[in-house]
């Protein structure tokens, strides 16, 4: 089974964000792979191994840093990355400007299946997976649990997480599959894999080079911290008892929630 | 005249709250009201949009429409949304909501701006705020294109009564089945009525110090003494242990949320889980450890063992009824 799975290099979730215009400053940030995509990277390794043949491409929009997000998943098993290593596009990419550029890269691939976390946890939009589906034509399913493929690739049977439950998806290939927490646990990268991934071809290319037209529909104007929570006040009493009943009195008569 | 249009979501045959609050939203920003609410059995509850402001109501009815099919969705909300030309489409940023979304934008050939939990008119314009790095930061979005996609977060706006001129008008879709290619095979709901974490106006949340998967049943009793609105949440390490379903993670890579009141029971406050909460109305943590980083975004704190103080409260809470 041949797949995709698009990446993107994020902020580690340890960062404490200081913002600075539209964006944030970058100075002492920690880049890592978004770790929905991690859970898309593992399920391609997954159904490679499983099927004993096909290959897995990464596709990654963003800087020359993102290179080290590509390198971990070549390292984690992926055979062929592509590289949109463009600065000024991606630093404008809106979702929508985002699933253009990886949906042309993807459009000359071979895939049965394109693979990619639910949400980036930098911009929290989660919109990429729906617009790539619809940019390339095929179906999507978003939200994904599990995923079975049939002996023959011809379709996948797939559980996504609903409002209160799960459902059961079965959809002809090829399609996109968001990845939610909870798919699989995905591998640390060996050492070998490590060496490895070093020679593995990864092709750079522009936006503009992959004939991307489109650009973004919408625009951060301003970036923004919330206002600093203040510590609150210690409830005081002799012992769990008594601090219990202050709390309950205080959420009675004080919050109004019973 | 181009107004708004809802997307009106229908779920165990009620109209969501979020929904009625983007009219709410809607009716305050001027200009005509539409909805659009599709659904097997969704004529019924179509007249209910109009208390909210809703001036003419689009109704998608048929059997077709009893499990949400994304393609079936979408191809019938753009149809609607083709003849009606609004400037804004509005939507609750429910589960549904979010999967449907970016899909309908895409299909306009437009942007979206996910999960908003403040909208301001600027002439034309919306100017959506909504949270980013999983709530510790805000962006100010403006969408470029019209019509101009958005979907807000449950609980962002109040419901506000505020009639409409509620015409309704069914209107027959033509679908396209040969691109209906994913079919629903069955659907596994919990049996719980609780609400989702997202949508809670009351969340009691355990963490690490909760010892255990079975020392949970003490937080459900306790949720359920705030009523319907209310559900339990847990931290990254309570999931990860495995002894909630990642359902109910709070934090960077799980939910974010802004109930009204958010109890926090042996949760320490990394960082990723702070940002996941702190927007709550009001926090209360129970910690036996002082120096927890909790606390320092707590309303009201307990320095003490949560397996005497929640049990107590529990009590202390049954007398209030």
């Amino acid at each position: 089974m041949n797949t995709v799975v698009c990446i993107k290099q994020v902020p580690d979730t340890e960062t404490l964000i200081k913002v600075q215009g539209a964006g944030i400053v970058q100075d002492g940030v920690k880049w890592v792979m978004n770790p929905y995509d991690e859970f898309a990277v593992e399920e391609a390794l997954r159904q490679k191994e499983k099927m004993k043949a096909g290959a897995v491409t990464v596709v990654s929009l963003g800087p020359d840093r993102a290179i080290e997000a590509i390198r971990t998943a070549l390292a984690m098993g992926a055979d062929t990355a592509v590289h949109i290593n463009d600065a000024a596009f991606a630093e404008k990419a809106d979702p929508y400007a985002t699933a253009a550029a990886l949906a042309a890269a993807v459009k000359g691939l071979t895939y049965d299946a394109v693979f990619v976390g639910k949400q980036a946890i930098d911009d929290d939009a989660g919109q990429v997976p729906a617009m790539l589906g619809e940019m390339l034509g095929i179906p999507v399913v978003t939200m994904v649990i599990k995923f079975d493929v049939a002996d023959d690739k011809s379709k996948a049977t797939v559980t996504r997480e609903v409002e209160g439950g799960v459902a059961v998806i079965e959809v002809p290939l090829p399609a996109v599959f968001s990845a939610q927490k909870g798919l699989n646990e995905p591998r640390y990268a060996s050492l070998p894999g490590i060496m490895k991934a070093k020679k593995k071809p990864v092709d750079a290319k522009t936006a503009a080079a992959l004939g991307v037209t489109e650009g973004p529909k919408t625009v951060v104007k301003e970036m923004s911290l919330p206002p600093a929570r203040q510590a609150g006040k210690k409830i005081a009493g002799d012992d769990a008892a008594a601090k219990a009943k202050e709390l309950a009195r205080i959420l009675h008569e004080d919050v109004k929630a019973v | 005249m181009p107004g708004t249009l809802i997307y009106a979501e229908v779920q165990k045959g009620e109209i969501k709250k979020g929904s009625f609050e983007v009219v709410s939203k809607a009716k305050e920003f001027g200009g005509e009201v539409a909805a659009c609410i599709i659904g097997k059995g969704a004529e019924g509850l179509a007249s209910q949009l109009a208390k909210f402001g809703a001036d003419k109501i689009y109704v998608v009815d048929g059997p077709e429409y009893e499990n949400y099919v994304p393609e079936a969705f979408v191809q019938a909300f753009v149809q609607v949304a083709k003849t009606v030309n609004p400037s804004v489409i509005l939507a609750s940023a429910t589960a549904q909501g979010k999967d449907f979304v970016p899909a309908v934008a895409a299909r306009l050939g437009v942007g979206a701006v996910s999960d908003c939990v403040d909208l301001q008119k600027n002439g034309d314009k919306v100017v959506a705020k909504r949270p980013v790095y999983a709530g510790k930061a805000y962006a100010m979005v403006e969408c470029v294109a019209d019509p101009q996609v958005i979907a807000v977060r449950p609980n962002s706006f109040a419901v506000k009564e505020a009639a409409g001129a509620g015409a309704v008008e069914k209107v027959a879709v033509s679908l396209d089945a040969s691109k209906i290619k994913a079919v629903v095979k069955s659907i596994e709901l919990a049996q719980t009525n609780e609400p989702d974490q997202t949508e809670a106006e009351i969340i009691v949340s355990g963490g690490r110090g909760m010892k255990g998967p079975e020392n949970f049943k003490m937080l459900e009793d306790l949720a359920k003494l705030f009523g319907p609105t209310a559900t339990t949440g847990a931290s990254r390490a309570a999931v990860d242990a495995g002894w909630r379903a990642h359902r109910y993670q709070v934090g960077q890579t799980g939910k974010t949320v802004s109930p009204n009141l958010y109890i926090a029971c042996g949760i320490s406050g990394a960082i990723q889980h702070l940002a996941g909460m702190s927007t709550a109305k009001v926090i209360v943590a129970i910690n036996k450890d002082a120096e927890a980083p909790i606390f320092t975004k707590a309303d009201y704190g307990v320095v003490d063992d949560l397996f005497n103080v929640v049990p107590a409260l529990i009590d202390e809470i049954k007398k209030f009824k």
